[in-house]
């Protein structure tokens, strides 16, 4: 039996690869399908035929669909995804200069978020039907139905322009002291913050309520045993699976919800330079940006794979 | 019917994508019935068909309510305070914003809701036939969504307006397009539980067509999953077109929809002008306005599907 954890989680690698290769299919099919000529729009209208035919060569644009994926597909697993038709610096330079800065901001989310929501969906499924679990199931909801843009444009109003505490834009990423520190992360981490821990902590209290319905429980709760241990002792370990799943997806909503969050508060990550890419049509770094988010995205919903067939006693005998 | 079976089961069954599935059942779920307050859900559920039905109505007349144009310029004051001739104040450039939210209502509503419908539309049909069908076209079906699904939505539509630019045709496929891969697994999961079911069984035996058995006999015994999915998915489209817009790259000027109200009266929020709030709390209202009506609708559906 002991070979069944490795082959699980090499299936699951080979399904996230295929799932990949799809994407990047996807990608470059919805990047291409437009006969919108990346070499006559860079030179102009007024260019010589020869000057665009020469630039589309130079591009690679005069060979076939499936040469043009496969030579992409290609540089994009060797590290080499392009150059910017905005101003020819090449993409992995760019989006290497950027990827740091959005790394730090969703691990100050996380940090912040996940031990927060944990604790709130935990303690909303031990007291379930309580004030405090129905509390913080309206305000769950409400959260999660405003838009981002709303928390954020109300965090500014009330921290930056009524208390004058922060500085609505993060300016520099360098920071000196921890005020500085404070200014620059506080609200792209509290916005992002509000509909993650939402999230996070409504999956945990399906997940840990999901183990509190099964009959083992009911046995612990018979035999006597404290309520506090059948939810740490009994059912919580049994729930690490579907709470990393929840976490992992949760997690995965930091992917999307940067977009909005960097471009309010300027923040120099790859969402605001993906943005920009795509104001300026800037198709090369579009596509490594999109491949790079679900690639992010994957990579969470294996780490919880992994996680939930690790944390499986039945597989481990 | 194992009740386990209905939401994509978050244990160890599937392969990686069911972000929105396990969202979803997340907030389907409800306290136990012992604590549950009678009076109380009947007014939320009410509040909210209240809301929501009001904003359907304003998507639909809206603009001929509207007591100017959406582009007339009546004020010389920008940012003006609310007041009886301007009842949500003044936007940037001196229009009335309570005119300009009413002629937005049928892009943020409207748009939302057909791209919706497109969505759940191609998501319930391609499950079903996922769900009856089986064998290597399921695998086929479902591979692909799962590919669609593993873009973040705002990711998906960002690439889409790269690809074609910003029209209110393109955001509507856009949305449907982005938010089907959920509909879809939603939809066959349920699919397949009622494809397990003794009366399926007993059209197939009876030699049923494949057409016959999935929309006579499966799909109206997945009718109310598929509501509140539908309800859901509701909210996060209008999010999401609100979201694009507020980047600038949803609905073009001299159009605007809620999202781009709140975007061209940034300004205004030093302020604190209504002009700025008044179209995000409409987008609130709406939103949460359908998850009110989920979360009594939700409640019911999921006792239903347990019995």
């Amino acid at each position: 039996m002991n070979s069944s954890i490795p082959r699980l989680i090499i299936g699951r690698l080979g399904i996230g690869v295929l799932t990949l290769l799809i994407v990047s299919l996807v990608v470059f099919i919805l990047t291409s399908l437009l006969p919108g000529d990346a070499a006559q729009e860079q030179l102009g209208q007024e260019a010589t035929p020869e000057a665009v035919a020469a630039l589309r060569a130079k591009l690679g644009l005069d060979l076939p669909v499936y040469m043009r994926y496969l030579s992409w597909l290609g540089g994009l697993v060797t590290g080499n995804p392009g150059v910017s038709l905005v101003n020819g610096m090449p993409v992995d330079d760019l989006i290497a200069s950027r990827l740091p800065n959005s790394l730090k901001l969703a691990a100050a989310t996380a940090l912040i978020a996940v031990p927060l929501a944990l604790s709130i969906g935990i303690l909303s499924a031990m007291y379930r039907g309580s004030i405090f679990d129905r509390y913080t199931n309206m305000l769950a909801v409400f959260l999660v139905s405003v838009p981002e843009f709303l928390i954020a444009t109300v965090a500014v109003l009330i921290f930056a322009v009524k208390l004058g505490w922060l500085s609505a834009l993060s300016r520099s990423v360098e920071v000196d002291s921890f005020l500085q520190l404070l200014s620059v992360y506080a609200m792209p981490v509290l916005t992002l913050c509000c509909v993650l821990v939402a999230q996070m902590a409504r999956m945990t209290r399906a997940a840990v309520i999901d183990q509190l319905s099964s009959p083992y429980v009911e046995m612990a709760v018979l035999k006597g045993a404290r309520p506090m241990r059948v939810v740490l002792r009994h059912a919580l370990p049994n729930a690490i699976g579907p709470i990393a799943n929840a976490v992992a997806l949760s997690l995965s909503y930091l992917l999307g919800g940067v977009v909005i969050v960097e471009t309010i508060f300027n923040y120099p990550g790859i969402a605001t330079l993906m943005v920009n890419a795509v104001v300026t049509r800037d198709m090369p770094l579009v596509q490594a940006c999109v491949m790079l988010f679900s690639l992010g995205f994957l990579l969470l919903v294996l780490i919880a794979d992994i996680i939930a067939i690790l944390s499986n006693p039945r597989l481990r005998t | 019917m194992n009740p386990n079976t209905l939401p994509p089961s978050p244990k160890l069954s599937t392969s990686g994508a069911r972000a929105e599935a396990a969202l979803d059942v997340a907030f389907g779920d409800q306290p136990p019935k012992a604590v549950r307050r009678r009076a109380k859900r009947p007014i939320s559920g009410a509040l909210g068909l209240l809301i929501v039905g009001f904003w359907l109505l304003m998507a639909l007349v809206g603009p001929w309510l509207a007591p100017h144009g959406a582009n007339a310029l009546v004020s010389f004051e920008i940012f003006g305070p609310i007041s009886l001739e301007y009842p949500l104040g003044t936007d940037f450039l001196g229009r009335d914003i309570l005119s300009r939210l009413l002629h937005g209502a049928p892009y943020t509503i409207g748009v939302a809701l057909a791209a919706t419908v497109l969505a759940c539309l191609f998501g319930v049909v391609l499950g079903l036939v996922a769900a009856a069908s089986g064998g290597w076209i399921d695998a086929a079906i479902s591979r692909t969504q799962d590919a669609l699904i593993a873009i973040p939505n705002k990711i998906f539509a960002l690439i889409m307006v790269a690809a074609f630019g910003s029209s209110v045709p393109l955001l509507l496929v856009m949305a449907a397009f982005a938010y089907m891969p959920g509909s879809y697994r939603i939809a066959r999961a349920v699919a397949v539980n009622v494809m397990t079911m003794d009366f399926v069984q007993v059209a197939r035996a009876r030699g049923e067509a494949m057409p016959y058995i999935m929309f006579i006999e499966v799909l109206p015994n997945m009718l109310r999953p598929v509501l509140t999915d539908f309800g859901l998915r509701f909210v996060y489209v209008v999010l999401l077109l609100s979201a694009m817009s507020f980047l600038g790259l949803g609905v073009q000027p001299p159009d605007a929809d809620w999202g781009s109200l709140v975007r061209e009266n940034i300004q205004g929020l030093g302020e604190g002008a209504p002009a700025v709030l008044a179209p995000a709390v409409a987008i609130a209202t709406l939103t949460v306005g359908v998850n009110l009506i989920i979360d009594s609708f939700g409640a019911r559906a999921k006792r239903e599907m347990e019995n």
